[in-house]
Order: C-alpha cells, then sequence, then structure tokens
C-alpha cells in the first residue's frame, strides 16, 4: 500500500482516531494520554510535511473517497465527480504546515499548564478533533465536506474555549462564540444550498467550471464572505474574539489562532478557485481591503488600552488578520489584469508569508502570557512587574514575539509586513501608510506591555516565581526559534513555501484540472 | 414516580429497545438509520430515568462513554480498513466479504438484509455512539444538583 497516496485523507483520519480513541487510552492514566496525544499528533506532523513536500514538488494531490482507486475523479460514463473528493494544492499543503506545528506544539505545552483539571481525556479529545476539523477544511475539495468540518471546528473549539468551566469568563466566552459561529456555520450552509440548487454539485473544481455569477451566486458569495470572515476574526465580526483568547487555556488560544486563520483560507479559497475571475474582483477585492483596513485600525487601536495581557495580544492578533486580508485583498482586487504579475502577486504573497509568521509569533506571546499566568495567576498588567528577574526565558520568548509582531528587524513579522508595504504602496500608497502606522502603534503597545509585566523592580509578591516547566518552555523555543529563521532566511521560505501557495490561489486552471481534467466534464 | 408510571415504564422499555435497535439494524433498507434508531433507544434511558430516578435507573456514566468511544472508533476504523482501495471503501460489499456481501435484487422485494457491505456495521457504530452520547446528555442532566426526588 502507498502510504503517500493516502496521506490527504490520513492527516484527517489519524487526529480523528486519536480522538475517540483518547477517552479509552485515558482509563490507563493521565501519563499513556498525554503521550498519546502528542504522538497521534506528532504522526499526523510527519504526514502533513510529507504531503507538503509532494505537492510542492509534484502540484495538487487529489483523493476520492470511497472509491476504488485514489485518483478515479470522473468514473466512467460520468462527466462529473459524484464522491467526495479531497484536493490538496499549494494553498492547503501550507496551511497543513501550519495546522501541525501549532496542535502539535500546544499539546505539548497543555501537558503541565492544564494539568490537574478532571476530564483531561476530553480535553486532549476536543483538541485532536479541532486538529482533524482543521486538516479536514483544507484538504477538502466538496463545498459540504467543508461546511461539516467547519462545524467540527466550531464545536471543538467552543468545548476547549468552555473547558476551565470554573471561571465565569470561560462559559460567557464560549457561549457568544457559539451563536456566532452557528451563525456563520447557517450562512456556510445556505451558501452551499443555494450553489448545490442551482448547478446539482458540490465539488468545487466542478462549480468554478459551471459558475455564472449570477444573482443568486452573489447571494451566496456574500454570506460565505460574511461567515467566513466571522470566523477569522475580522472587524466588524471580530467580538468573540477578545472574549475567547482570554479565556481558553494558552495553548488552546494558540491552536484558535491557526483556527481563525482556516477561516482566511476559506475565504481565499471561495474567492479565488470558487468564483475567480468571475466575481469582479475590484469590487470583492475592495471589500476584502476594507475589512482587512477595519481590522487593523480597530484591532490596533482597541490594544491600546487592554489591561489584560491576553486581551491586548487578542486585539492586536485581530489587526494582524487585517494585514492578511489586505494584502490577498490588493491581489484580488487585480487578479486578472497585468498589474497582478507586477504587484498584485507580491501583494498576496506578503499577505499569505504573514499567515504563517503570525501563526508562530502570535502563539508565542499567548504561550509566554500562559506560562506568566501559570506562574503568577493573573494577566492583569497593573499587577504584574518585574518578572525578567524571575522568568528570564519568558522575557527574551515575549520580546521576540513582541518584536515580531510590531515588525522590526530581524524578526519574520518585519519580512512579511515590508513585502505588504512594499507592493500595496503601489496599489494605493494611503494604505500602505494606514498599516505602517498601525505597526509603529503596534511597537509602543508591546513596549508598554513588556515594560509592565518584566521590567523594572522584583514584586515582592512574585520573589518566589520560578521559570515554567520544561514541557513549557519547549515549545515556546521552537515557536522563538522559528519567528527568528524565517526572519533571517525570507528569502528562502517565501520561494518555497509561500510562492506556491499564491501561485495555487490564482491558478484556478490548475486547480479544476487536478479534478476535472483538461476540456472534459462540462462544455 | 408512582407505581403506574414504573410498571408502564418497566413494560415499555424493552418493546422501545427493540424497536431502536430494529431501526438502526434495517438502516440500509428502510428510512431511519444509526442516528434515528440510536434516539430511539436513548429515549428508553430517558423514560427509565424518569420512571426510577438517575440513581435506579442502573445507567452507567463510565460504561456509556465507554460506549460513544467505541461507537465513533468503530466507524473509523471501518474507514480505515477500506485503505486497501481507498479511505471508506466498501470493502464488504458485493462479494468482497463474509457477511452483508450479496448483490441488491433489482425490482420491488422485501429487502435483503445482507447486503450494502459496510453501511449497516456503520450504522451500528453510529448507532451505538448516539445512544449512549445522548443516553449520558440525559443521565448528566438528571444527575445534576437539585432534583427533587
Amino acid at each position: 500500500m502507498d502510504i503517500l497516496a493516502h496521506v490527504p485523507i490520513l492527516v484527517v483520519g489519524i487526529p480523528l482516531l486519536g480522538a475517540f480513541a483518547t477517552p479509552l487510552i485515558g482509563r490507563a492514566g493521565a501519563r499513556a494520554r498525554n503521550w498519546f496525544a502528542i504522538f497521534i499528533l506528532l504522526l499526523t506532523t510527519a504526514l502533513a510535511i510529507a504531503l507538503a513536500v509532494s505537492v510542492y514538488q509534484s502540484g495538487p494531490r487529489v483523493y476520492v473517497l470511497g472509491g476504488q482507486s485514489f485518483g478515479f475523479t470522473l468514473p466512467s460514463g460520468y462527466f462529473f465527480p459524484i464522491r467526495i473528493i479531497l484536493e490538496v494544492d499549494g494553498m492547503s499543503a501550507f496551511f497543513a504546515l501550519i495546522i501541525a506545528v501549532t496542535t502539535l506544539l500546544g499539546a505539548i505545552y497543555s501537558t503541565a499548564f492544564i494539568a490537574g483539571h478532571s476530564g483531561l481525556e476530553k480535553y486532549y479529545a476536543l483538541l485532536l478533533l479541532l486538529a482533524a476539523g482543521m486538516f479536514g477544511m483544507v484538504v477538502t475539495g466538496d463545498a459540504f465536506n467543508f461546511f461539516v468540518f467547519l462545524e467540527i471546528t466550531s464545536i471543538a473549539a467552543t468545548g476547549l474555549v468552555a473547558f476551565r468551566t470554573g471561571r465565569a469568563e470561560s462559559s460567557e466566552a464560549a457561549f457568544k462564540m457559539m451563536v456566532l459561529y452557528n451563525i456563520g456555520g447557517l450562512f456556510v450552509l445556505l451558501a452551499v444550498a443555494i450553489l448545490y440548487g442551482q448547478y446539482g454539485a458540490l465539488n468545487f473544481a466542478y462549480l468554478a467550471r459551471l459558475i455564472e455569477y449570477s444573482l443568486l451566486d452573489v447571494i451566496a458569495l456574500a454570506l460565505f464572505v460574511l461567515a467566513l470572515a466571522l470566523k477569522a476574526g475580522a472587524v466588524p465580526m471580530h467580538m468573540w474574539v477578545p472574549d475567547a483568547y482570554p479565556a481558553a487555556p494558552a495553548p488552546i488560544t494558540m491552536v484558535m489562532v491557526a483556527n481563525t486563520q482556516i477561516g482566511l483560507y476559506g475565504l481565499y479559497r471561495i474567492c479565488f478557485t470558487l468564483y475567480g475571475l468571475k466575481l469582479t474582483p475590484a469590487l470583492v477585492g475592495w471589500i476584502v481591503i476594507i475589512l482587512g483596513l477595519a481590522s487593523i485600525f480597530i484591532g490596533v487601536s482597541m490594544a491600546v488600552i487592554q489591561r489584560d495581557l491576553k486581551r491586548l495580544i487578542a486585539y492586536s492578533g485581530i489587526a494582524q488578520i487585517g494585514y492578511m486580508l489586505l494584502g490577498v485583498g490588493v491581489g484580488l482586487a487585480v487578479l486578472g489584469t497585468p498589474a497582478l504579475n507586477s504587484y498584485g502577486l507580491m501583494a498576496m504573497k506578503g499577505g499569505i508569508f504573514h499567515i504563517i509568521n503570525h501563526a508562530f509569533y502570535e502563539g508565542l506571546l499567548f504561550l509566554a502570557a500562559g506560562a506568566i499566568s501559570y506562574r503568577t495567576g493573573t494577566r492583569n498588567l497593573d499587577e504584574l512587574g518585574g518578572l525578567a528577574h524571575n522568568m528570564r526565558w519568558t522575557a527574551i520568548f515575549f520580546i521576540i514575539g513582541g518584536a515580531a509582531i510590531a515588525g522590526l528587524p530581524p524578526f519574520n513579522g518585519f519580512a512579511s509586513k515590508l513585502i505588504i508595504y512594499e507592493s500595496v504602496f503601489k496599489f494605493n500608497p494611503i494604505l500602505a501608510v494606514i498599516a505602517l502606522l498601525a505597526s509603529i502603534l503596534t511597537l509602543a503597545i508591546y513596549t508598554r506591555a513588556f515594560q509592565s509585566a518584566f521590567v523594572g523592580p522584583q514584586l515582592p509578591a512574585y520573589k518566589d516565581v520560578r521559570e515554567a516547566p520544561a514541557s513549557m518552555m519547549f515549545p515556546m523555543g521552537v515557536l522563538a526559534i522559528l519567528t527568528v529563521l524565517f526572519g533571517l532566511f525570507p528569502d528562502l521560505v517565501v520561494k518555497y513555501l509561500v510562492t506556491p501557495a499564491a501561485q495555487a490561489l490564482v491558478n484556478q486552471a490548475q486547480y479544476i484540472e487536478a479534478i476535472l481534467g483538461a476540456g472534459l466534464g462540462v462544455k | 414516580m408512582s407505581k403506574l408510571v414504573r410498571t408502564i415504564g418497566w413494560l415499555l422499555y424493552a418493546p422501545i429497545l427493540i424497536f431502536g435497535f430494529y431501526v438502526i439494524m434495517h438502516g440500509h433498507l428502510t428510512p431511519g438509520g444509526g442516528f434515528q434508531g440510536g434516539a430511539v433507544v436513548a429515549s428508553g434511558f430517558a423514560l427509565l430515568i424518569v420512571a426510577y430516578g438517575a440513581k435506579g435507573a442502573g445507567l452507567k456514566e463510565r460504561l456509556l462513554s465507554a460506549v460513544e468511544s467505541g461507537g465513533a472508533l468503530i466507524f473509523v476504523g471501518l474507514a480505515f480498513l477500506g485503505l486497501g482501495a481507498t479511505f471508506f471503501y466498501n470493502f464488504l460489499a458485493a462479494g468482497g466479504g463474509v457477511v452483508f456481501n450479496e448483490l441488491v435484487p433489482s425490482g420491488p422485494n422485501p429487502g435483503d438484509l445482507n447486503t450494502a457491505g459496510t453501511l449497516p456495521l456503520m450504522n451500528w457504530a453510529v448507532g451505538l455512539k448516539v445512544l449512549s452520547g445522548l443516553g449520558s446528555i440525559v443521565l448528566l442532566l438528571a444527575l445534576f444538583p437539585g432534583e427533587e426526588e
């Protein structure tokens, strides 16, 4: 059996199997359960890397579920795909890497951070389920399947945010999330139903070839954009983010960052691959740009006034989502025009590069904030102070994360933001200026946060505070190393990881041909 | 609850269970299936809990939880067993295995149970998952403090 051929489904199936096995393994003891969850995610990470390597080397991979053969997309005698088909292109593989890294590090960090709570087998089961759902969303090539995995991530994420039920904030945030995610999920379902009603098919590639951009299609697009922007936490649908991020356990907050980015993945996939050139790119591109600008502006200005460390990071994270929308929105706005090759593709590369950078430095910041609250029991910046005396490594990690999010060289945030500024400036200078100003404000925010938490004389209340345990330091160390490496060698990352992803988005024909073949299928 | 409710509940319990398992078993032939049959069985559990109280019904949360995981594992495991061809490949159907392997007869017929390959097994997996999942939800709701016995 050729394992590599089955990898697209294995990255979904193995975490799913692990999720349901965890409650049973958990009866053998806490150690067995923790190691089992880490082992499953390690295996999934290895598979995701193998998948990414094969996709980057040899183009999109398709996988037919339940068929006689995995590549048998069009059964003989049929002109359209009848089974659920997974399709992994550069963009999917790029996101699969992000999910793999964040969930694995999240599970390692959880072993110490969450220990002592009851019902932990359900915690790990939900974490694995969330991983399975996120992988499913990025590998699927089927609209209804996409909705199902979206719901899986929503349910698992809500359960994880609500996990520490002893805290009122957890239940409140989870309830808010549940309501909003449900509304978003129903929007997606309705949009899928509209497409299915018109074209009688659910496969993205087949729909992309048929889609006409009728009034109904416009409604479906609006529903998709609204729901997925809500999942991505873009302003004005961001209200659940600053509640959910602080309420969730720190490792979950890091995974939730990847989870919001999957919303961006869905948005890009729908706009570029499903609708492509048919969707009046300039108008939709500007809508995405405005969503991005609003996120940058509101996110940064709300972060300035926060006193809660994790809430502060959450708001500045909303601003960073804005950069990703801005970069890719510019690419969408000039799709199909000569400007795409002169600066549009570059802007998209910047936006996509920022996604992976954001997953690392934002994860690092949340883990560092988690380490602080783990040792001191508070996240209030007014109470904290002088922690650099006791938590030296956490302070260093926080500096790295803060510098990266503010876009200081030589960290990864600088590299991707610079690409965004340069290319967006060619599109519209004012947008670049706003993005740059917001970045400066971010620097001010993190200078203040670092100063309040770490600098100053040692406070008597925190005299006995020690450095976080090794299982929490290790994930932070990995993320810090990745943050620095991606900042030192941005050219390599852009060349080998980001460019294939951006090109996969622009190259709609390649996505369609991988399933339907050139010219086959629809007249 | 009163003796009347307890007796009727006790009498109805077995028919409800049998009907639920019937709906699961015939999922690939008639309307219904794993989810619906599992819900019917869980409604039997709910009847017991209403009649005898959460403690008196004799349902174990630990056992239900194990069955729930087991059902889901069987479902995903069956999908993995198809990996010789593809994930979810129906490796039992149409002569491929020892059970549920007959071809579906064409034309009007009363329904042949021994068809559809892995589908009846997956219906059972879903049925087990749903009856234990819904059962434990009902049980936990009844076990919450503040109940009057």
